[in-house]
């Protein structure tokens, strides 16, 4: 088998825009699972509104696409009742930083074993270019013309403080270190929160000064730092460039967790 | 028993297996009780960090199978309504029971009132139909809560067992019974799309885990389940079954008590008014009073008005300003007097003798 097999093929084609990064995240995703050996029929996609939400409509097992903001709660009635299901949760910077940031904090507290993917494009996709709880601080959406004025989210720190047991960022650049993470995140158990930065070119980039969709993955690409590198500089008092993008696993521990499998 | 546990009881013996919520005066003896009984019976008890996702987490569960509930008061059950609304275009199978307080906003916590009646059927956006059961003694948590499951399962809807603070927090002796009936939900056949209904507009329900790999989307869907949210015909067809689903079976599932049907006078009631009329009629024996009593408020039974072939005059005291009362009206020309009464306490018998010329 391999990733393609999950795919409902009568579903294609896709409503992503041309040059999103969202395919990679779903390929890297479903490639992982595949090395799992799941089985379909024990797993179950779940999601909230938005672009990234779309993700689980696209692949054949059993799956809800709920409510903006809402996906955790889904997932945790889902796990909870039947621990033996594998519940992935695909979501977006919005769906979950924003309207459903107090389900992330109590997801991440209550550490039930799912695997949290987000496709983080720095921007409300789906509703065609709004700000979001982690544009970075000056870009253009067009609820910030004038450049965003809000200090940005960073999701792992967030997950890490609420309680994940498992945390990584990558990005759709980083197409191996992203499947590995997400598998290693599926073997951990608690909850695995696996953030992807992918590009926008429609949304974001167009907006930011990327011409070309590969302006914006070489953009992420030379601006992302190991996450080792960037404790090291930080300790060293060294400068860190701005706009890093700190990649690599940022913890992976054993805190108690909810819905393990017996 | 108090009426809380009587409804937490009823579950129980429905074969509630799930139940999520966020403590809210006066329901909150209804999570209490689960949370000390589901884990004896392997089943799930989790408080979850707000109603809304109380709501969400019942959702998932029902798609495994399992029986679900949540119980909650007026400030939750307003922050419930966009999911309620998801579990309506899903037909997921889920009971919500609302022990009403006064509201609007936090309004008056541990005191009766009726004023959820048109949000439960109309709260979240978008046309639909739902089931709403209202109780008017202990004994009725507990039977319509194990209804309120049947009904849910057989429909493919939201159930809500819309009972207020008096009936909640009363106690009365209640017969348990030994056994209660059970409406198994109807699965799907395999070879039939997700969502292609039968012959009663509901489609068996795609478990999931059993193989049928289906998409469950709050988008206007098609038959498979897919996303198809720009066409006209598609998203016409479909809310009209999601409603007349229900609809149609407005007289054969509706549930209320006629007393005196040869009355000229006649009280209607659901929930706790119907104590207060209750005493009125027996403290007039040799005056025909009528009294139609709710149980199922949603679908409204407007046939039951018929039942009072010589009425002349509907009286119907509400714990709000007449919610169900205009509703009423809509379907009959007799006059229709509206007793709203606000302030979280039940219309007095007295009150309600004096309203029709009985004096004590
Ligand atoms: C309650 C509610 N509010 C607003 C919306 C409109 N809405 C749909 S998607 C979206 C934002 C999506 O952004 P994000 O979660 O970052 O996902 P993306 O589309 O970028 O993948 C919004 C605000 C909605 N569907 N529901």
């Amino acid at each position: 088998m391999s990733y393609e097999d999950w795919y409902r093929q009568d579903r294609l084609p896709h409503i992503y825009c041309a040059g999103c990064g969202n395919g990679t995240i779903i390929n890297c995703t479903l490639e992982a699972i595949d090395e799992m050996g799941w089985k379909k029929e024990e797993t179950v996609f779940v999601s909230g509104i938005g672009c990234s939400s779309r993700a689980p409509g696209y692949i054949v097992t059993d799956s809800l696409h709920t409510t903006h903001g809402r996906a955790l709660p889904f997932a945790t009635g889902v796990k909870m009742s039947r621990p033996e299901f594998h519940v992935v949760v695909f979501t977006g910077d919005g769906d979950l930083a924003a309207i459903g940031g107090n389900h992330f904090i109590h997801a991440c507290r209550r550490n039930i074993d799912l695997t949290v993917v987000c496709m983080n494009n720095q921007i409300y996709g789906m509703t065609g270019g709004q700000g979001s709880p982690t544009t970075p601080l000056g870009a253009l959406s067009t609820t910030t013309p004038f450049g965003s004025a809000e200090p940005a989210f960073d999701l792992c720190e967030l997950a890490i403080a609420a309680g994940a047991n498992y945390v990584s960022r990558w990005t759709s650049y980083h197409v191996k270190e992203l499947t590995k993470a997400v598998k290693k995140g599926m073997e951990t158990p608690g909850l695995s929160f696996i953030e992807a930065m992918v590009q926008c070119p429609t949304n974001y980039g167009r907006r930011n000064k990327f011409k070309q969709v590969l302006d914006q993955v070489e953009y992420i690409r030379s601006h992302s730092m190991m996450r080792q590198k960037y404790l090291q500089l930080m300790e060293q008092g060294g400068a860190v460039p701005d706009n890093t993008i700190v990649v690599g696993e940022f913890i992976n521990r054993a805190r108690p967790a909810m819905g393990v499998p017996r | 028993m108090q009426g809380n546990i009587a409804c937490a009881e009823g579950a129980l013996a429905a074969g509630c297996r799930f139940f999520g919520g966020y403590p809210i005066t006066p329901s909150t003896e209804i999570a209490e009780h689960m949370a000390v009984k589901l884990p004896k019976l392997s089943g799930t008890f989790i408080q979850m960090e707000d109603e809304i996702a109380s709501m969400a987490s019942i959702i998932g569960a029902s798609w495994t199978g399992k029986r679900a509930m949540t119980a909650t008061s007026g400030p939750g059950f307003s922050l419930m309504m966009e999911n309620i609304g998801f579990a309506v275009m899903t037909e997921t199978p889920c009971v919500v029971v609302n022990i009403q307080r006064g509201g609007p906003s936090t309004g008056q916590p541990t005191m009766a009132a009726a004023g959820d009646m048109m949000q439960c059927r109309f709260g979240s956006h978008g046309d639909y139909s739902v089931i709403a059961l209202c109780p008017s003694s202990v004994q009725e948590m507990y039977e319509l809560t194990v209804k309120a499951f049947n009904l849910a399962d057989r429909f493919r809807v939201p159930v809500f067992l819309m009972a207020d603070e008096i009936i909640g927090h009363m106690r009365e002796r209640i017969i348990v019974p030994d056994t209660v009936e059970h409406h198994e939900r109807k699965s799907l056949q395999p070879g039939v799309l997700p969502f292609h209904p039968d012959d009663d507009q509901v489609p068996g329900f795609p478990e999931f885990g059993k193989g049928f790999g289906v998409h469950v989307t709050g988008l206007t869907h098609d038959e498979r389940g897919y996303p198809c949210a720009t066409n006209p015909k598609l998203h016409e067809q479909l809310v009209m079954r999601l409603y007349n689903k229900v609809e149609q079976a407005r007289k054969e599932i509706a549930d209320y008590e006629v007393t005196n049907p040869d009355a000229e006078l006649v009280f209607v009631t659901y929930g706790s008014p119907a104590r207060s009329v209750e005493q009125v009629l027996h403290d007039t024996p040799g005056k025909k009073i009528g009294h139609l009593r709710l149980k199922m408020v949603w679908p409204f039974p407007e046939h039951a008005i018929r039942e009072f072939h010589d009425a002349a005059r509907f009286i119907i005291p509400e714990l709000n300003l007449g919610q169900i009362a205009r509703e009423f009206d809509r379907h009959t020309s007799v006059p229709v007097v509206s007793v709203p009464k606000l302030g979280g306490e039940l219309h007095l018998p007295s009150e309600l003798k004096k309203l029709i010329g009985v004096n004590e």
